[in-house]
Protein backbone atom coordinates (compact mmCIF):
# COMPACT_ATOMS: atom_id res chain seq x y z
CA UNK A 1 0.00 0.00 0.00
CA UNK A 2 1.25 3.44 -0.88
CA UNK A 3 0.36 6.22 1.50
CA UNK A 4 1.15 9.86 0.89
CA UNK A 5 0.71 12.53 3.53
CA UNK A 6 0.80 16.30 3.36
CA UNK A 7 3.22 16.63 0.46
CA UNK A 8 4.39 20.07 -0.50
CA UNK A 9 6.75 20.82 -3.35
CA UNK A 10 8.77 23.97 -3.83
CA UNK A 11 10.65 24.57 -7.10
CA UNK A 12 12.88 27.60 -6.83
CA UNK A 13 10.71 29.90 -4.73
CA UNK A 14 7.45 28.84 -6.34
CA UNK A 15 5.10 26.61 -4.41
CA UNK A 16 3.84 23.97 -6.86
CA UNK A 17 1.45 22.22 -4.51
CA UNK A 18 0.86 21.59 -0.82
CA UNK A 19 -1.20 19.24 1.32
CA UNK A 20 -1.28 16.47 -1.26
CA UNK A 21 -2.28 13.22 0.36
CA UNK A 22 -3.82 9.94 -0.78
CA UNK A 23 -3.79 6.21 -0.29
CA UNK A 24 -3.38 3.70 -3.06
CA UNK A 25 -4.23 0.05 -2.45
CA UNK A 26 -3.55 -3.11 -4.42
CA UNK A 27 -5.43 -3.04 -7.71
CA UNK A 28 -5.79 0.73 -7.57
CA UNK A 29 -5.24 3.18 -10.38
CA UNK A 30 -4.63 6.86 -9.86
CA UNK A 31 -4.73 9.59 -12.44
CA UNK A 32 -2.76 12.72 -11.67
CA UNK A 33 -4.28 15.56 -13.65
CA UNK A 34 -3.40 19.19 -14.00
CA UNK A 35 -2.28 21.84 -16.42
CA UNK A 36 1.25 22.04 -17.75
CA UNK A 37 3.52 23.24 -14.98
CA UNK A 38 1.15 22.30 -12.17
CA UNK A 39 3.71 19.92 -10.71
CA UNK A 40 2.56 16.51 -12.00
CA UNK A 41 6.04 15.36 -12.95
CA UNK A 42 7.51 16.76 -9.73
CA UNK A 43 4.91 14.82 -7.74
CA UNK A 44 5.82 11.61 -9.55
CA UNK A 45 9.51 12.25 -8.94
CA UNK A 46 8.83 12.75 -5.25
CA UNK A 47 6.90 9.47 -5.18
CA UNK A 48 9.93 7.74 -6.74
CA UNK A 49 12.31 9.26 -4.24
CA UNK A 50 14.16 11.23 -6.91
CA UNK A 51 13.05 14.52 -5.40
CA UNK A 52 12.80 15.42 -1.72
CA UNK A 53 9.46 16.98 -0.77
CA UNK A 54 9.46 20.28 1.07
CA UNK A 55 7.01 18.82 3.58
CA UNK A 56 5.24 15.54 4.12
CA UNK A 57 6.18 11.96 3.46
CA UNK A 58 5.65 8.93 1.23
CA UNK A 59 5.13 5.56 2.89
CA UNK A 60 5.32 2.13 1.26
CA UNK A 61 3.66 -0.61 3.30
CA UNK A 62 3.82 1.68 6.31
CA UNK A 63 7.50 2.58 6.07
CA UNK A 64 8.97 5.85 4.81
CA UNK A 65 10.46 5.24 1.36
CA UNK A 66 13.79 6.84 2.25
CA UNK A 67 14.33 4.29 5.05
CA UNK A 68 13.90 1.00 3.21
CA UNK A 69 14.94 2.40 -0.13
CA UNK A 70 16.09 -0.88 -1.68
CA UNK A 71 12.86 -2.71 -0.86
CA UNK A 72 10.75 0.14 -2.21
CA UNK A 73 12.82 0.49 -5.35
CA UNK A 74 12.54 -3.24 -6.05
CA UNK A 75 8.74 -2.80 -5.97
CA UNK A 76 8.83 0.25 -8.22
CA UNK A 77 8.91 0.80 -11.95
CA UNK A 78 9.15 4.40 -13.07
CA UNK A 79 9.04 5.60 -16.63
CA UNK A 80 9.48 9.34 -16.74
CA UNK A 81 9.18 11.72 -19.63
CA UNK A 82 12.75 10.77 -20.55
CA UNK A 83 12.96 7.31 -22.05
CA UNK A 84 16.23 6.25 -20.44
CA UNK A 85 17.44 4.69 -23.68
CA UNK A 86 20.90 4.80 -25.19
CA UNK A 87 20.88 5.92 -28.83
CA UNK A 88 23.92 3.80 -29.67
CA UNK A 89 22.50 0.54 -28.31
CA UNK A 90 19.87 -1.53 -30.04
CA UNK A 91 16.31 -1.71 -28.73
CA UNK A 92 16.93 -5.24 -27.50
CA UNK A 93 20.15 -4.30 -25.69
CA UNK A 94 18.47 -1.28 -24.10
CA UNK A 95 15.56 -3.34 -22.88
CA UNK A 96 17.75 -6.09 -21.45
CA UNK A 97 20.03 -3.65 -19.65
CA UNK A 98 17.19 -1.74 -18.05
CA UNK A 99 15.42 -4.95 -17.02
CA UNK A 100 18.56 -6.41 -15.48
CA UNK A 101 19.33 -3.15 -13.71
CA UNK A 102 15.88 -3.40 -12.14
CA UNK A 103 16.74 -6.91 -10.98
CA UNK A 104 14.91 -9.02 -13.60
CA UNK A 105 16.91 -11.63 -15.49
CA UNK A 106 15.68 -11.80 -19.07
CA UNK A 107 16.91 -13.80 -22.04
CA UNK A 108 16.64 -12.74 -25.66
CA UNK A 109 13.38 -14.56 -26.33
CA UNK A 110 11.55 -13.00 -23.40
CA UNK A 111 12.82 -9.54 -24.26
CA UNK A 112 11.84 -10.00 -27.91
CA UNK A 113 8.36 -11.07 -26.82
CA UNK A 114 7.83 -7.91 -24.86
CA UNK A 115 9.04 -5.79 -27.77
CA UNK A 116 6.60 -7.70 -29.96
CA UNK A 117 3.80 -7.11 -27.45
CA UNK A 118 3.95 -3.37 -28.05
CA UNK A 119 4.70 -3.78 -31.74
CA UNK A 120 8.36 -2.85 -32.05
CA UNK A 121 9.82 -6.33 -32.63
CA UNK A 122 10.98 -5.21 -36.08
CA UNK A 123 13.22 -2.60 -34.48
CA UNK A 124 14.83 -5.03 -32.02
CA UNK A 125 18.24 -4.96 -33.65
CA UNK A 126 18.28 -1.34 -34.74
CA UNK A 127 20.11 1.31 -32.74
CA UNK A 128 17.52 3.31 -30.85
CA UNK A 129 18.98 6.53 -32.31
CA UNK A 130 17.42 5.80 -35.70
CA UNK A 131 13.92 5.13 -34.35
CA UNK A 132 11.07 7.62 -34.35
CA UNK A 133 9.86 9.32 -31.17
CA UNK A 134 6.89 6.99 -30.87
CA UNK A 135 9.01 3.90 -31.45
CA UNK A 136 11.50 4.99 -28.79
CA UNK A 137 8.65 5.51 -26.36
CA UNK A 138 7.37 2.01 -27.11
CA UNK A 139 10.82 0.49 -26.55
CA UNK A 140 10.93 2.21 -23.15
CA UNK A 141 7.41 1.00 -22.32
CA UNK A 142 8.27 -2.59 -23.30
CA UNK A 143 9.80 -2.82 -19.81
CA UNK A 144 6.26 -3.04 -18.47
CA UNK A 145 5.97 -6.53 -19.99
CA UNK A 146 9.10 -7.68 -18.14
CA UNK A 147 8.88 -6.10 -14.73
CA UNK A 148 7.45 -7.89 -11.72
CA UNK A 149 7.24 -4.80 -9.53
CA UNK A 150 3.94 -3.91 -7.94
CA UNK A 151 3.90 -0.14 -8.21
CA UNK A 152 4.13 1.52 -11.60
CA UNK A 153 4.62 5.24 -11.88
CA UNK A 154 4.23 6.45 -15.45
CA UNK A 155 4.66 10.01 -16.66
CA UNK A 156 2.65 10.63 -19.84
CA UNK A 157 2.99 7.05 -21.11
CA UNK A 158 0.47 7.63 -23.90
CA UNK A 159 2.22 10.67 -25.36
CA UNK A 160 3.63 10.06 -28.86
CA UNK A 161 1.89 6.67 -29.15
CA UNK A 162 -0.43 5.75 -32.02
CA UNK A 163 -3.98 4.67 -31.23
CA UNK A 164 -3.26 0.95 -31.59
CA UNK A 165 -0.38 1.18 -29.11
CA UNK A 166 -2.51 3.20 -26.69
CA UNK A 167 -5.03 0.34 -26.61
CA UNK A 168 -2.29 -2.27 -26.12
CA UNK A 169 -0.76 -0.30 -23.27
CA UNK A 170 -4.15 0.34 -21.64
CA UNK A 171 -4.83 -3.41 -21.77
CA UNK A 172 -1.46 -4.13 -20.18
CA UNK A 173 -2.17 -1.63 -17.40
CA UNK A 174 -5.56 -3.26 -16.83
CA UNK A 175 -3.89 -6.66 -16.59
CA UNK A 176 -1.39 -5.28 -14.06
CA UNK A 177 -4.17 -3.92 -11.86
CA UNK A 178 -6.15 -7.16 -12.04
CA UNK A 179 -3.02 -8.93 -10.73
CA UNK A 180 -3.04 -6.68 -7.68
CA UNK A 181 -0.68 -4.05 -9.06
CA UNK A 182 -0.97 -0.32 -8.62
CA UNK A 183 -0.45 2.41 -11.16
CA UNK A 184 -0.03 6.13 -10.88
CA UNK A 185 -0.27 7.84 -14.21
CA UNK A 186 -0.34 11.32 -15.68
CA UNK A 187 -2.06 11.80 -18.99
CA UNK A 188 -3.82 14.39 -21.10
CA UNK A 189 -5.64 11.78 -23.16
CA UNK A 190 -8.96 10.08 -22.52
CA UNK A 191 -8.01 6.43 -22.12
CA UNK A 192 -10.14 3.72 -20.58
CA UNK A 193 -8.18 1.55 -18.19
CA UNK A 194 -9.88 -1.14 -16.16
CA UNK A 195 -9.02 -1.18 -12.48
CA UNK A 196 -10.58 -2.37 -9.25
CA UNK A 197 -10.59 1.18 -7.97
CA UNK A 198 -9.84 4.41 -9.77
CA UNK A 199 -9.10 7.75 -8.20
CA UNK A 200 -8.15 11.12 -9.56
CA UNK A 201 -5.84 13.69 -8.09
CA UNK A 202 -6.11 17.15 -9.56
CA UNK A 203 -3.25 19.57 -9.08
CA UNK A 204 -4.07 23.20 -9.63
CA UNK A 205 -1.32 25.64 -10.45
CA UNK B 1 23.85 -6.96 -6.66
CA UNK B 2 27.28 -7.47 -8.20
CA UNK B 3 25.46 -8.30 -11.37
CA UNK B 4 24.18 -4.74 -11.74
CA UNK B 5 27.73 -3.48 -11.36
CA UNK B 6 28.84 -5.62 -14.27
CA UNK B 7 25.88 -4.57 -16.41
CA UNK B 8 26.81 -0.91 -16.11
CA UNK B 9 30.49 -1.64 -16.77
CA UNK B 10 29.66 -3.69 -19.87
CA UNK B 11 27.15 -1.13 -21.09
CA UNK B 12 29.60 1.74 -20.82
CA UNK B 13 32.38 -0.21 -22.51
CA UNK B 14 30.01 -1.19 -25.30
CA UNK B 15 28.95 2.44 -25.72
CA UNK B 16 32.59 3.51 -25.84
CA UNK B 17 33.21 0.86 -28.47
CA UNK B 18 30.28 2.12 -30.57
CA UNK B 19 31.66 5.66 -30.23
CA UNK B 20 35.30 4.97 -30.83
CA UNK B 21 35.95 8.48 -32.12
CA UNK B 22 35.30 9.91 -28.63
CA UNK B 23 37.97 7.66 -27.18
CA UNK B 24 40.40 8.56 -29.93
CA UNK B 25 39.91 12.27 -29.17
CA UNK B 26 41.28 11.89 -25.65
CA UNK B 27 44.22 9.88 -26.83
CA UNK B 28 45.10 12.25 -29.66
CA UNK B 29 44.81 15.18 -27.28
CA UNK B 30 47.41 13.56 -25.03
CA UNK B 31 49.59 12.74 -28.00
CA UNK B 32 49.46 16.25 -29.46
CA UNK B 33 49.87 18.21 -26.22
CA UNK B 34 52.88 16.17 -25.20
CA UNK B 35 54.37 16.42 -28.68
CA UNK B 36 54.06 20.21 -28.78
CA UNK B 37 56.65 20.74 -26.06
CA UNK B 38 59.67 19.25 -27.86
CA UNK B 39 58.70 21.36 -30.88
CA UNK B 40 58.44 24.51 -28.81
CA UNK B 41 61.32 24.04 -26.40
CA UNK B 42 63.79 22.68 -28.92
CA UNK B 43 65.58 19.37 -29.25
CA UNK B 44 68.10 19.75 -26.42
CA UNK B 45 68.22 16.43 -24.63
CA UNK B 46 69.09 17.86 -21.21
CA UNK B 47 66.17 20.33 -21.23
CA UNK B 48 63.69 17.83 -22.61
CA UNK B 49 64.45 15.10 -20.14
CA UNK B 50 64.29 17.54 -17.21
CA UNK B 51 60.83 18.81 -18.18
CA UNK B 52 59.56 15.40 -19.29
CA UNK B 53 58.01 14.18 -16.00
CA UNK B 54 56.03 17.36 -15.45
CA UNK B 55 54.94 17.77 -19.06
CA UNK B 56 53.81 14.18 -19.49
CA UNK B 57 51.91 14.22 -16.23
CA UNK B 58 50.20 17.54 -16.97
CA UNK B 59 49.24 16.24 -20.42
CA UNK B 60 47.79 13.10 -18.83
CA UNK B 61 45.90 15.25 -16.32
CA UNK B 62 44.36 17.42 -19.02
CA UNK B 63 43.53 14.45 -21.24
CA UNK B 64 41.72 12.81 -18.34
CA UNK B 65 39.87 16.03 -17.64
CA UNK B 66 38.50 16.79 -21.08
CA UNK B 67 36.71 13.47 -21.10
CA UNK B 68 35.12 13.98 -17.66
CA UNK B 69 32.10 15.83 -19.03
CA UNK B 70 30.99 12.73 -20.85
CA UNK B 71 31.00 10.64 -17.68
CA UNK B 72 27.44 11.43 -16.61
CA UNK B 73 26.18 14.03 -19.09
CA UNK B 74 24.71 11.58 -21.61
CA UNK B 75 23.06 9.51 -18.88
CA UNK B 76 21.61 12.71 -17.46
CA UNK B 77 20.06 13.91 -20.70
CA UNK B 78 18.65 10.58 -21.87
CA UNK B 79 17.21 9.63 -18.49
CA UNK B 80 19.31 6.54 -17.79
CA UNK B 81 20.76 8.31 -14.77
CA UNK B 82 17.28 8.55 -13.22
CA UNK B 83 16.86 4.85 -13.79
CA UNK B 84 20.20 4.16 -12.10
CA UNK B 85 19.18 6.28 -9.12
CA UNK B 86 15.96 4.34 -8.58
CA UNK B 87 17.43 0.92 -9.35
CA UNK B 88 17.36 -1.38 -6.32
CA UNK B 89 21.17 -1.38 -6.22
CA UNK B 90 23.65 0.65 -4.19
CA UNK B 91 24.25 3.76 -6.28
CA UNK B 92 27.89 4.08 -5.20
CA UNK B 93 28.57 0.66 -6.73
CA UNK B 94 26.99 1.62 -10.05
CA UNK B 95 28.96 4.85 -9.98
CA UNK B 96 32.16 2.91 -9.35
CA UNK B 97 31.40 0.79 -12.42
CA UNK B 98 31.02 3.94 -14.50
CA UNK B 99 34.28 5.34 -13.19
CA UNK B 100 36.08 2.08 -13.91
CA UNK B 101 34.73 2.10 -17.46
CA UNK B 102 35.86 5.71 -17.84
CA UNK B 103 39.35 4.82 -16.65
CA UNK B 104 39.59 1.77 -18.92
CA UNK B 105 38.57 3.90 -21.88
CA UNK B 106 40.37 7.18 -21.14
CA UNK B 107 43.04 6.42 -18.54
CA UNK B 108 44.53 3.08 -19.52
CA UNK B 109 45.27 4.03 -23.16
CA UNK B 110 47.20 7.07 -21.90
CA UNK B 111 49.21 4.82 -19.56
CA UNK B 112 50.03 2.50 -22.44
CA UNK B 113 50.92 5.30 -24.84
CA UNK B 114 53.08 7.20 -22.33
CA UNK B 115 56.34 5.23 -22.74
CA UNK B 116 56.21 5.86 -26.47
CA UNK B 117 55.93 9.59 -25.87
CA UNK B 118 58.59 9.35 -23.17
CA UNK B 119 61.02 8.29 -25.88
CA UNK B 120 60.54 11.69 -27.55
CA UNK B 121 61.91 13.20 -24.36
CA UNK B 122 64.92 10.89 -24.27
CA UNK B 123 63.84 9.32 -21.00
CA UNK B 124 66.06 6.38 -20.00
CA UNK B 125 64.51 2.92 -19.70
CA UNK B 126 64.15 2.81 -15.94
CA UNK B 127 62.53 6.26 -15.90
CA UNK B 128 60.10 5.05 -18.58
CA UNK B 129 59.19 2.12 -16.41
CA UNK B 130 58.60 4.40 -13.41
CA UNK B 131 56.53 6.70 -15.63
CA UNK B 132 54.24 3.81 -16.56
CA UNK B 133 53.95 2.70 -12.95
CA UNK B 134 53.23 6.20 -11.71
CA UNK B 135 50.51 6.71 -14.34
CA UNK B 136 49.07 3.28 -13.63
CA UNK B 137 48.79 4.09 -9.93
CA UNK B 138 47.85 7.75 -10.37
CA UNK B 139 45.34 7.92 -13.24
CA UNK B 140 42.62 5.98 -11.35
CA UNK B 141 42.67 8.79 -8.78
CA UNK B 142 42.12 11.29 -11.58
CA UNK B 143 39.02 9.43 -12.77
CA UNK B 144 37.73 8.98 -9.22
CA UNK B 145 38.16 12.59 -8.12
CA UNK B 146 37.04 13.83 -11.51
CA UNK B 147 33.77 11.93 -11.14
CA UNK B 148 32.87 14.02 -8.09
CA UNK B 149 33.42 17.19 -10.09
CA UNK B 150 31.49 15.84 -13.07
CA UNK B 151 28.57 14.89 -10.82
CA UNK B 152 28.53 18.26 -9.06
CA UNK B 153 28.49 20.26 -12.30
CA UNK B 154 25.88 18.09 -14.00
CA UNK B 155 23.27 20.12 -15.82
CA UNK B 156 25.04 23.40 -15.04
CA UNK B 157 25.68 25.77 -17.93
CA UNK B 158 29.34 25.97 -18.92
CA UNK B 159 30.07 22.87 -16.90
CA UNK B 160 33.13 22.06 -19.02
CA UNK B 161 35.16 24.93 -17.65
CA UNK B 162 33.65 24.68 -14.19
CA UNK B 163 34.69 21.07 -13.82
CA UNK B 164 38.27 22.07 -14.67
CA UNK B 165 38.31 24.80 -12.03
CA UNK B 166 36.84 22.42 -9.49
CA UNK B 167 38.93 19.38 -10.18
CA UNK B 168 42.37 20.61 -11.27
CA UNK B 169 43.38 21.91 -7.81
CA UNK B 170 42.47 18.52 -6.37
CA UNK B 171 44.77 16.86 -8.89
CA UNK B 172 47.82 18.68 -7.47
CA UNK B 173 48.96 15.95 -5.03
CA UNK B 174 48.76 13.33 -7.77
CA UNK B 175 50.74 15.57 -10.11
CA UNK B 176 53.43 16.19 -7.48
CA UNK B 177 53.88 12.55 -6.54
CA UNK B 178 53.55 11.31 -10.13
CA UNK B 179 56.03 13.71 -11.68
CA UNK B 180 58.18 13.37 -8.55
CA UNK B 181 58.44 9.62 -9.00
CA UNK B 182 59.77 9.96 -12.54
CA UNK B 183 62.14 12.79 -11.57
CA UNK B 184 63.48 10.76 -8.64
CA UNK B 185 64.28 7.83 -10.88
CA UNK B 186 65.99 10.17 -13.38
CA UNK B 187 68.27 11.35 -10.58
CA UNK B 188 69.10 7.83 -9.59
CA UNK B 189 66.95 7.79 -6.47
CA UNK B 190 64.28 5.32 -5.54
CA UNK B 191 60.77 6.19 -6.69
CA UNK B 192 59.29 3.87 -4.09
CA UNK B 193 58.06 6.60 -1.72
CA UNK B 194 56.31 8.56 -4.46
CA UNK B 195 54.68 5.44 -5.87
CA UNK B 196 53.46 4.37 -2.44
CA UNK B 197 51.89 7.78 -1.90
CA UNK B 198 50.22 7.58 -5.32
CA UNK B 199 48.82 4.18 -4.42
CA UNK B 200 47.60 5.59 -1.11
CA UNK B 201 45.82 8.44 -2.93
CA UNK B 202 44.19 5.91 -5.24
CA UNK B 203 42.98 3.72 -2.39
CA UNK B 204 41.64 6.64 -0.41
CA UNK B 205 39.74 8.04 -3.38
CA UNK B 206 38.55 4.55 -4.30
CA UNK B 207 36.74 4.40 -0.96
CA UNK B 208 35.50 7.98 -0.74
CA UNK B 209 34.92 9.17 -4.31
CA UNK B 210 32.07 6.78 -5.27
CA UNK B 211 30.14 7.74 -2.14
CA UNK B 212 30.70 11.46 -2.70
CA UNK B 213 29.81 11.11 -6.39
CA UNK B 214 26.61 9.22 -5.57
CA UNK B 215 25.57 11.96 -3.14
CA UNK B 216 26.40 14.66 -5.69
CA UNK B 217 24.37 12.87 -8.38
CA UNK B 218 21.31 12.73 -6.14
CA UNK B 219 21.56 16.48 -5.61
CA UNK B 220 22.13 17.23 -9.30
CA UNK B 221 19.17 15.16 -10.45
CA UNK B 222 16.77 16.97 -8.10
Amino acid sequence: MLMVQGLACLRGDRLLFKNVGFELNAGGLMYVLGENGSGKSSLLRILCGLLKPEEGGVFWNGKPIDLDTDIYQADLTYIGHLNGLKDDLTALENLQISARLAGNQVDDAVALNSLAAIGVARCANLPVGVLSQGQKRRVALARLWLTRSQLWILDEPFAALDTASVDVLAARLGEHMSNGGMTIITTHQEVTIHAQSTQTLRLSA
Amino acid sequence: MNDAWLIILKRDLLLAFRRRSDVATTLFFFLIVSSLFPLGVGPEVAVLSSIAPGVLWVAALLAGMISLNRLFAADFTDGSLEQMLIAPQPLALLVLAKILAHWLVCGLPVVLLAPLIGLQYALPNDALLVLVWSLLLGTPTLSLIGAIGAALTLGVRGSGLLVALLVLPLYIPVLIFGAGAVAASQHGMSAQAHLSLLAACSLLSLVLAPLATAAALRISVE
